[in-house]
């Protein structure tokens, strides 16, 4: 690296690092297990992680495919396609919430058929899951292209002439090949959905239990006690910083190991 | 670019000072009114408005924002910022909760007790925040049960939910049915009883004191009152 750039990375650390130290210097570390052991609280937290590990597993089910649909098809729509599918990184909040309700809500495209079929998502668990996928998608879909796109293929066409299925060959050699990307897009889809806040709030509505994720737990307890709300944050980014530390690491450290299969 | 810098010089030029008012969602409409009466009769001060929760504008004051004025839309949020205030808070316009429904009540919908209706799909303010203890106080004093599909963190959340048809009915205040639209009110057999009260006050943070001192007359005043009577608000 060459020596200018080492305080600009300081700068960066510190834009990043500086308003997370500011959160916890405001713990109020005498009432931390009494806010972190509330009943609320808990319930929150189960709720977060449960919805956004089954978030996470449909981005893995379905962004890759989309993933590798779009590293792989030739067409000159491609990139608009590509930019609309990672749309929901751009959108505000509030307004994926609203896209949502226009898709799935009671009065939505595809609510009228929803409710019909017996499947209301509104308020339900599932909304929030629905809402969670919207947000975390783009993640996995990136991840998987990029890592496709920087592959030449060589190895599935060498499978390819030795008489594998493209099955066997997505199997055995396509994603092995793939695992650092894989696991760096389930890391980041994991870490937005647990994080996921507008979409829900406006999609799913906030219920103790139901609906009510850690974020709108936290949003909520702001209003009445921000010790509480301070306390619950701290430990939503102490989960993300512990799932990402325990399963990402720098693709470089990773190479040899990839490298050697 | 030239007509945005034209725009910004014209702008400074006219207006020598600025007056900070922080101000409740709930009071968008008709403080952008008084915004302009102020302006008409003071052509040298730029009257800026924040609107927002009244607990996140008393939350960012307590942090140092630069208010001139706050108009909360409840006393606790006032008295959580009352070591700030350059004069004691004035009670300036009160606010009854309703019922707010689709348009023409699809539902026949007549009053809380509708609300547990197993057809009945409604959503409340979370008991945290002013309109959800003012709900729960005014559904024991009317002795009715309430079972919400969702508790929201505002008022504004539980008016959008029903305006997009995902809940049948919801708890609001009057003021807000009518800032909305494809909705209706149902009146609460009750309601007068439970009172919500909006104190403003101007404060020591701002560079404005006697500007501020003005602005809260104007609101106290004949104008401010009339304005805030139009948009359904109660007088204090």
């Amino acid at each position: 690296m060459p020596r200018w750039m080492a305080p600009l990375a300081v700068l960066a650390a510190t834009v990043v690092l500086l308003p997370i130290v500011a959160t916890v210097a405001r713990l109020d570390w005498s009432r931390l297990p009494e806010l972190l052991t509330a009943p609320a609280a808990l319930d929150a937290l189960g709720l977060s992680l449960a919805t956004a590990a089954i978030s996470t597993c449909l981005c893995l089910m379905l962004g890759l495919p989309l993933g590798y649909a779009l590293a792989t098809w030739r067409s000159r729509f491609k990139p608009a396609v590509r930019a609309l599918v990672l749309a929901p990184l751009v959108l505000p909040p509030v307004v994926g919430g609203l896209a949502l309700l226009y898709a799935f809500g009671r009065r939505g495209l595809l609510g009228g058929a929803l409710e019909d079929a017996g499947l209301s998502l509104a308020f339900t668990t599932a909304a929030v899951v629905v809402a969670q996928t919207f947000v975390a998608m783009p993640f996995m879909v990136l991840a998987t292209e990029s890592a496709l796109g920087a592959q030449a293929g060589h190895h599935e066409a060498l499978a390819g002439t030795l008489g594998a299925s493209r099955s066997t060959t997505l199997w055995h050699v396509t994603l092995p090949a793939l695992r650092p990307a894989l696991i760096t897009g389930t890391v980041l889809a994991f870490a937005r959905a647990l994080g996921e806040f507008g979409a829900t709030l406006t999609f799913a509505g906030s219920m103790p239990g139901v609906t009510r994720t850690l974020p709108l737990e936290i949003y909520l307890q702001r209003e009445t006690d921000a010790d509480a709300a301070v306390a619950l944050a701290v430990l939503l980014v102490a989960v993300a910083v512990t799932v990402v530390a325990l399963a990402y690491r720098p693709l470089s450290a990773r190479t040899p190991a990839g490298a050697g299969r | 670019m030239t007509l945005v810098l034209a725009g910004c010089s014209t702008a400074s030029a006219g207006d020598d000072r600025v007056l900070t008012v922080y101000a409740a969602a709930s009071l968008t409409d008709v403080f952008a009114q008084l915004e302009e009466a102020y302006e008409a009769e003071h052509p040298h001060v730029d009257v800026v408005v924040v609107h927002g929760g009244s607990a996140e504008l008393a939350a960012t004051i307590v942090e140092g924002a630069p208010a001139d004025v706050f108009a909360s839309a409840n006393e606790a949020q006032m008295e959580a910022v009352q070591e700030l205030t350059a004069a004691p808070p004035t009670i300036f316009a009160t606010n009854t909760l309703t019922l707010v429904v689709e348009d023409g009540n699809p539902l026949r919908l007549a009053g809380l007790d509708d609300l547990a209706r197993e057809d009945v799909v409604s959503v409340v303010c979370a008991p945290q925040v002013p309109c959800g203890a003012a709900t729960l106080e005014l559904a024991a004093a009317e002795g009715a049960t309430l079972a919400p599909s969702s508790q929201e963190s505002s008022v504004t959340d539980v008016l959008g939910k029903v305006a997009a048809g995902q809940a049948d009915a919801g708890v609001v205040y009057v003021t807000d049915v009518a800032r909305a639209s494809g909705v209706e009110q149902v009146e609460i057999d009750g309601a007068a009883a439970v009172v919500n009260s909006y104190p403003i006050a101007p404060m020591s943070g701002g560079e404005s004191l006697d500007l501020a001192a003005s602005f809260v007359d104007l609101v106290l005043g004949d104008a401010g009152q009339r304005v805030l009577a139009e948009a359904g608000f109660g007088s204090p």
